[in-house]
């Protein structure tokens, strides 16, 4: 019934020491920043906030024994897009807008939206919650860099038929490229748009 | 608790991994202390080395050969009014040092002074150390905005502009001696930081001199960027006196001054750690393949002893040639013992060296082990310690306009290069 | 203690999300807009992630590192318009960028 479950090679085990505790930390810690981001009146406090809820997220990603997506959210995110905001908004800010009006006239139906949407997920997850597997089977420790590795850039196969290796290409590597190519373009774009004169 | 305590010392993996929690917290300790040690002696170090390059003395009064003078800039500090201004952001103003300080220190939970001897081998080990270093940028730029003030803004953006710029070809540099990791049987590198150094040892040669010339320019590539990564000379026009009345830390006085001091000679250490590990053979005596006779061992771990007898021997001669007046009796009693504590240090390690010589797996032996390969990664950073006090008197300071187009202009590309050449290298040779 | 299941990450995923949902809809800093957006797409990461792990593969983790990259490439630009934006009518406030052409 569970499909996790479904396959016997997977043995359930005891979950590592400390778990809970670190659960309920990190996930209270990444709602109580989300909390400070949206409401507070100065905008270096709402990135310094965000700071916090990145580097939470990618302690739970690190519970998830995903450690290279840890250390990506952490170079990439917390070292390179926040940087960025914190730049941004020390060039942009102006000291009026501290003092004025922080929520939209409209907040009450953008509050009324969330809720709604909150309810739905509520009740998506009291519905499916049967689906779910109730315990987490224990993954080995160990990095999966190697396999991410392989699946973004291919990787050489030693076969009979060809000694010296054949390139055998990712899953994902058509992916790779057109992200690169994207990446590319955010950076022309960017450059294009803080220009003076074009 | 005693048999956490001995079971560490017969065991082959870091207490990270044998979830040895005893021994993690005392590494953890001797990191926070040996660090301290280790900004205390680089600030006197900085002091009479800048002094002797520019034939003066430097510090002489406050202890014997101004020994004593970091201690007395410590108290002077913390016994300085703490001055916040006026409208700025205390909230942020208190902030700033912490996650530079946080920042420069969670580094060193990977940094590997030996096989075992780190607190934890995270397999993501040079992707965290990147990453954690990368946070130090957020301080500095917070640092400059709640201060309130021109300079410290100006001097903040200056210098996230230079760190993040340089990150990148640090990165690169960093991913091309990764590579070299996978070039061994099985062809698969690891990003683990004691993996890295025994790469290198199964390769039986130095990153550095790897496809030579490709492993020396990808170091001199990440030796400059982490120069300028650290903002010090010549790239330190974010925070230098002439220029910009002392950058994104104008504001700070006293102890939060202190702090930023710590966090940026802490951040010095760890990435000569990073470039020592990736590039020098980590915690590796020289030649440990070629001369790998168990004579050549005992020889190579009386090194420990033989430099703090130098020391020793150095602190005698500076008793006895200082002047026999009055007025110097107290110095002079002060280096005697300083040179007498050297000296005993010394014999101990003579006693550790020769004691664990036959076997590696008595306590003598594993203590032996354990002292030479920090001995030797301790070394090698000290190296790159005094590089970057003789880069800072030797070299005038950069621009800021040619400091940066030499981080995009010059160092990407030459770094890219470097990668791509080693892959192909790396395809061709297997 | 009930063992940690994947129920309880996606609930930590939702509430980031709310969250941010309530910051676009209700903040009228451009910035501040912006940082919403980018919790937004951090909740959608957890909740890849906390599935790759159920299923005991890879492709939620590498899917959430693309939208890393969306994420920066998407960020630049956005902070590229407003600057561009904040050069002309001196404002962050949102229901003031309200026209084409003035």
């Amino acid at each position: 019934m569970n499909p996790a479950l479904a396959n016997p090679a997977m043995n359930v085990g005891a979950a590592p020491v400390g778990t809970p505790y670190f659960f309920y930390g990190l996930a209270a810690a990444a709602v109580i920043s989300g909390l400070l981001v949206i409401t507070r009146r100065n905008a270096v406090h709402s990135a310094l906030a965000l700071i916090v809820t990145l580097l939470s997220v990618a302690g739970l990603y690190l519970m998830l024994y995903a450690p290279f997506v840890a250390g990506v959210q952490i170079i990439v995110y917390a070292g390179g897009i926040m940087v960025l905001f914190l730049f941004v908004i020390m060039l942009v800010s102006i000291d009026r807008t501290v003092k004025e009006r922080q929520f939209n006239r409209i907040w009450p139906v953008g509050l009324l939206a969330s809720c709604a949407l909150l309810a739905l997920f509520l009740s998506a997850f009291s519905k499916g919650k049967s689906w779910l597997p109730d315990r987490l089977t224990q993954l080995p420790e160990g990095s999966n860099t190697q396999q991410i590795a392989t699946s973004l850039y291919g990787e050489m196969v030693r076969t009979v038929q060809s000694p010296k290796g054949q390139y055998v290409i990712g899953q994902y590597t058509f992916a790779f490229e057109i992200a690169s190519l994207l990446l590319l373009v955010a950076i022309l774009g960017a450059v294009i748009m803080t220009k003076k004169k074009i | 608790m005693l048999n956490a305590f001995m079971s560490y010392l017969h065991s082959t993996v870091t207490p990270g991994q044998a979830g040895n929690q005893l021994w993690a917290l005392i590494y953890v300790l001797i990191i926070f202390g040996g660090v301290s040690l280790a900004v205390v002696a680089m600030n006197w170090l900085e002091r009479k080395a800048l002094a002797h390059f520019q034939i003066r003395l430097g510090p002489m009064r406050v202890g014997p050969h101004g020994l004593l003078q970091p201690i007395a800039d410590a108290l002077k500090l913390m016994l300085k009014e703490d001055i916040i201004p006026a409208e700025a952001d205390k909230t942020v103003f208190w902030f700033a040092p912490m996650i530079g300080l946080l920042a420069a220190f969670t580094v060193y939970t990977v940094i590997p002074f030996g096989p075992s001897q780190a607190v934890s081998d995270m397999n993501i080990g040079i992707l965290f150390m990147l990453g954690v270093s990368s946070l130090g940028v957020l301080g500095i730029v917070t640092a400059g905005w709640a201060s309130n003030s021109h300079y410290p803004l100006i001097g903040a953006l200056r210098s996230s502009a230079q760190m993040v710029s340089y990150e990148v070809a640090m990165g690169l540099a960093v991913v091309s001696a990764i590579l070299m990791t996978s070039l061994n049987a099985t062809g698969v590198g690891t990003l683990s930081m004691i993996g890295i150094v025994e790469a290198q040892q199964q390769q039986g040669v130095w990153f550095l001199f790897k496809f030579f010339p490709l492993g020396l320019i990808a170091f001199v590539i990440f030796a400059i960027a982490m120069v300028a990564e650290t903002n010090r000379a010549p790239f330190d026009l974010a925070e230098a006196e002439s220029e910009l009345t002392a950058g994104f830390h104008t504001e700070y006085s006293g102890l939060r001054w202190s702090l930023f001091m710590l966090a940026e000679y802490a951040a010095m250490i760890a990435v000569s750690s990073i470039a020592v590990t990736l590039w020098l053979g980590g915690w590796m005596r020289p030649f440990p393949n070629l001369l790998s006779a168990p004579v050549w061992d005992f020889m190579f771990s009386l090194f420990p002893g033989l430099t703090f007898a130098a020391l020793a021997a150095f602190a005698f001669i500076g008793t006895v040639r200082m002047p026999s007046h009055s007025f110097f009796r107290i110095q002079r009693i002060g280096l005697a013992g300083f040179a007498l504590v050297l000296a005993f240090i010394a014999l101990v390690l003579f006693a550790i060296a020769v004691a664990g010589r036959t076997s590696d797996t008595s306590v003598a032996g594993r203590f032996r082990e354990g002292i030479d390969y920090v001995y030797w990664f301790v070394l090698k950073v000290a190296v790159f310690m005094y590089l970057f006090i003789w880069y800072r008197a030797t070299w005038p300071r950069y621009r800021f306009d040619q400091l940066m187009k030499i981080g995009w202009k010059v160092m990407l590309p030459i770094s890219l290069g470097v990668l791509i050449l080693t892959a192909a290298v790396g395809v061709l040779v297997k | 203690m009930v063992p940690i299941t994947t129920l309880h990450y996606l609930v930590v995923a939702a509430a980031l999300f709310v969250l941010g949902t309530i910051g676009v809809l209700t903040r009228r800093n451009v910035v501040i807009v912006l940082m919403s957006i980018e919790l937004i797409l951090n909740a959608v990461n957890l909740n890849l992630v906390a599935f790759s792990r159920m299923w005991g593969n890879l492709h939620g983790q590498v899917f959430s590192i693309f939208i890393v990259v969306d994420a920066a490439a998407e960020a630049a630009v956005g902070l590229g318009i407003l600057i561009a934006f904040f050069r002309n009518k001196e404002t962050i406030n949102v229901d003031e960028i309200d026209l084409l052409k003035w």
